[in-house]
């Protein structure tokens, strides 16, 4: 089998970071290629040179052993190179079949769009309603529509960025059948993912990047999950287990029957959930993007006056009406998703950032001034026990990596002794090493006795630290499962939604 | 009640409302592809002033209605040079736009002031301007382009993902928005008054603004919008003529108060506005690079 894409010496920087550094490596026709590296290794920018989204510095690509320039995806997708984004490219107020047609490079009527795409459908296993919108369909149908709106193209190479992030155990081996029939077919799929597992069932070849640069090209025939992994990230990384067989009693925050009845197409509605924190407890509320998540946590911060029916009880007090900064004041500490805009403002220093999330709290006021003094120090105590990378706490919060920010923001709400830490994507996104300290930090803060919920996308992370962990599915919580004999397949069955 | 003082009426308020629907449908265009442009009155002005000086020095409709469209070009691709290429505050430049148009057009018409013309009749206008609401509403709905217009103002960093060309569409619809607001001054100085006044577009501009978010975006909803905001602009004289004493002051307030009345109305219905409104309308646009 010979080459259809070549990349040769690939440079590209952006201030302060080489995002690719003389990336050179072959992809082989008809095959499945998978790019592996944590966030931050280059691949998603490497993937996006080849697509014509991003413009290299230096270097050239061949398309089957011809220079190809490619300035603009729709050069590339002249050349038959399409695309499945991580953050799909869809259109939120549009119908499936006006979606299909934007992403088509030829004019046609829509009734062959009906048999072109019904044939895909069929030949795949896809389902798709073409006038349906968008805001009805589930993150794996979204899925669906962008792989079909690339087939009906007819393309040679598919790049697929982080496509199993979103999809439960269940949807991600249907999307696997796919992809191999689509490479029978005569496909070639270029796989980015930072899952091992996945890429040693699914991918023929590997080519594994870390800061910037190739560690090597392997066929993946040999490998196993554990040598791949300390290929990927150069270290071995060790896990945060938790302790699991202690007995919890004390309660302290329950949270009955609580459900929302929204209009609002574009968001989901929560039914009759019911949640037992007890003390010293970590709850890992699990589920795919999009099924909720985002609501519960709005009502669980209270920013917004969310409007809910139902009951919040923190130490057997009604908080319902309480205000963010008066739950705060009561001990409850809050880690958002976003890290940059909600957790902390960009444009702000660390310190005036710990003031921002602290100023319920006297000690940080003198009369009506902002004591400094205080928050500076409380500041470097943050910088310091925490490990943040940042050379004072007079740096922009938007200036930090984005490991260091969440170290950051983590250690802040931390340090305020809190008797309740709910967390929301606590490690999305961010390098190996502080994902390692981060995990390892929740656990030992259990361990003293505070009670702590996570709400992630990430099974791993939750199998890993929690004592508990409910799945969350289409707005309905499930009963809550004891990690330490946990059932793989009963987790994966709820998070597709059968549960009662 | 007579039959002839209805057909008046209805006369008089299709004549004037006629420039409400052009500077409207041009806006609605610009606003779905995501771009806010607050410089209707201006655009309308200097629209208004190039077509009467030229009527005026050539004594011909057809070059004055070619000079009024080339400023409405010239005006509306400085403000797309502007917003799409400098990245300039869509708000800020759009007022600019607006303050500078007011400006220019008193400049150039100052001599012209009071000149007396041969007005146009404004029954082709009002032909056009409704032939020009369902050609919107087909091109916004049904063709590809129009499709590509919408998904650009939905989400220009998809779009652009999936080959289309961000700023060259919006150049476009920019574009065409600035054509419409000279056409809509060109009707007023030719057709409605017809003569050269200084400010004589009297606010439309802005009620022409917020009739697009009156109409939540859709052109149908556009005409009957901008009827009912000219009905209610003509009510003043026609009930003085039914012997009802009122200050003619409160008159000139009904289309703003009715304006703020329905964008109180309208934004009390997040979920509406959030179906309706293009979601990267006044998002600046940055290319990767």
């Amino acid at each position: 089998m010979q080459s259809i894409v070549e990349f040769k010496n690939i440079f590209k920087s952006y201030p302060g970071v080489i995002a690719n550094d003389d990336v050179s490596f072959n992809i082989k026709e008809q095959s499945i290629h998978a790019i592996l590296g944590e966030n931050g290794a280059g691949k998603s920018t490497l993937v996006k040179i080849l697509y014509g989204h991003v413009k290299p510095d230096s270097g050239e690509i061949l398309i089957n052993s011809d220079l190809a320039i490619i300035n603009s995806p729709s050069t590339a997708k002249n050349l038959g190179i399409n695309m499945v984004f991580q953050h799909f490219s869809l259109f939120e107020s549009l119908t499936v079949a006006e979606n299909l047609i934007l992403g088509m490079n030829e004019n046609i009527s829509l009734t062959k769009l009906k048999d072109k795409s019904k044939t895909i459908c069929d030949k795949y296993g896809f389902n798709l309603n073409l006038n349906s919108p968008i805001s009805s369909l589930s993150v794996g149908q979204r899925q669906s529509l962008e792989i079909v709106r690339s087939l009906l193209n007819n393309p040679k190479i598919l790049i697929m960025d982080e496509p199993t992030s979103v999809l439960t155990p269940d949807e991600i081996s249907k999307l696997f059948k796919i992809i191999k029939n689509l490479v029978k077919d005569g496909l070639t799929v270029i796989f980015i993912s930072h899952k091992l597992e996945e890429i040693i069932n699914l991918s023929d070849y590997v080519t594994i990047m870390r800061n910037g640069k190739v560690v090597s090209t392997i066929s993946t025939q040999n490998e196993d999950p554990e040598t791949l992994g300390y290929k990927m990230l150069g270290y071995k990384v060790s896990k945060a287990k938790q302790v699991s067989d202690i007995n919890f009693s004390q309660e302290i925050f329950n949270i009955k029957n609580l459900s929302t009845q929204s209009k609002d197409p574009f968001t989901v509605n929560l039914n009759k959930i019911d949640l037992n924190l007890k003390k010293g407890q970590i709850f890992g509320i699990a589920g795919v993007a999009g099924n909720g998540q985002k609501e519960l946590m709005e009502i669980l911060l209270n920013e917004n006056d969310y409007e809910f029916s139902g009951d919040i009880f923190f130490k057997d007090l009604n908080i319902n009406n309480l205000s963010t900064f008066q739950r705060k004041s009561l001990s409850i500490s809050y880690v958002t998703e976003e890290r940059l805009g909600h957790s902390a403002v960009p444009e702000m220093s660390l310190s005036e950032n710990i003031f921002l999330s602290m100023n319920h709290k006297s000690e940080f006021k003198k009369g009506d001034f902002i004591n400094f003094e205080k928050i500076n120090s409380f500041a470097s105590d943050v910088i310091k026990n925490f490990k943040v990378d940042t050379p004072s706490y007079n740096v922009k919060a938007g200036k930090l990596s984005g490991g260091n920010l969440q170290k950051f923001i983590i250690g802040r709400e931390i340090m305020s002794n809190p008797e309740l830490l709910i967390l929301s994507q606590p490690t999305w996104g961010i390098d190996a090493g502080s994902e390692a300290f981060i995990k390892k930090t929740i656990v030992e803060l259990s361990q003293k006795g505070v009670s702590i919920i996570i709400i992630s996308h990430d099974l791993d992370e939750l199998l890993e630290v929690c004592h508990e962990i409910a799945v969350l599915y289409e707005g309905s919580l499930s009963k809550p499962l004891n990690v330490e004999n946990i059932n793989i397949t009963k987790l994966g069955k709820y998070m597709g939604g059968l549960f009662d | 009640m007579n039959i002839e003082l209805i057909i008046g009426i209805l006369n008089i308020v299709l004549i004037s409302t006629t420039p409400l629907v052009f500077a409207g449908i041009g806006e609605l265009v610009t606003e779905k592809s995501g771009v806010l442009n607050l410089g209707l009155e201006g655009l309308m002005l200097v629209g208004a002033v190039t077509g009467f000086i030229t009527l005026v020095l050539t004594g011909n409709y057809f070059y004055s209605l070619i000079l009024s469209i080339i400023s409405g070009v010239i005006l509306s691709g400085i403000f797309a040079f502007l917003v799409l290429n400098l990245m300039t505050n869509q708000i800020a430049t759009g007022l600019a736009l607006t303050i500078f148009g007011i400006g220019l057009s008193a400049m150039l018409g100052k001599k012209f002031s009071g000149t007396p013309i041969e007005g146009l009749s404004p029954y082709y206008f009002i032909v056009i301007s409704f032939l020009l609401v369902f050609s919107v509403g087909y091109f916004l709905s049904k063709t590809k382009s129009g499709l590509i217009v919408r998904a650009v103002g939905e989400n220009h960093n998809s779009a652009y993902a999936l080959g289309y060309n961000v700023i060259k569409t919006r150049y476009f619809t920019i574009i065409f928005g600035g054509v419409m607001s000279s056409l809509a001054g060109y009707y007023i100085s030719i057709c409605y008054a017809p003569m050269w006044q200084e400010g004589m577009t009297a606010g439309r501009g802005w009620i022409a603004l917020a009739l697009v978010v009156f109409a939540t975006w859709k052109p149908w909803r556009l005409l009957v919008g901008a009827y009912i905001f000219g009905g209610v602009a003509i009510m003043q004289m026609n009930l003085q003529a039914f012997g009802v004493e009122l200050p003619g002051q409160i008159f000139n307030m009904m289309p703003y108060i009715a304006t703020l009345i329905v964008l109180v109305f309208i934004s009390s219905n997040k979920v509406r506005l959030k179906l309706s409104a293009p979601s990267c309308l006044n998002i600046p646009y940055e290319k990767n690079s």
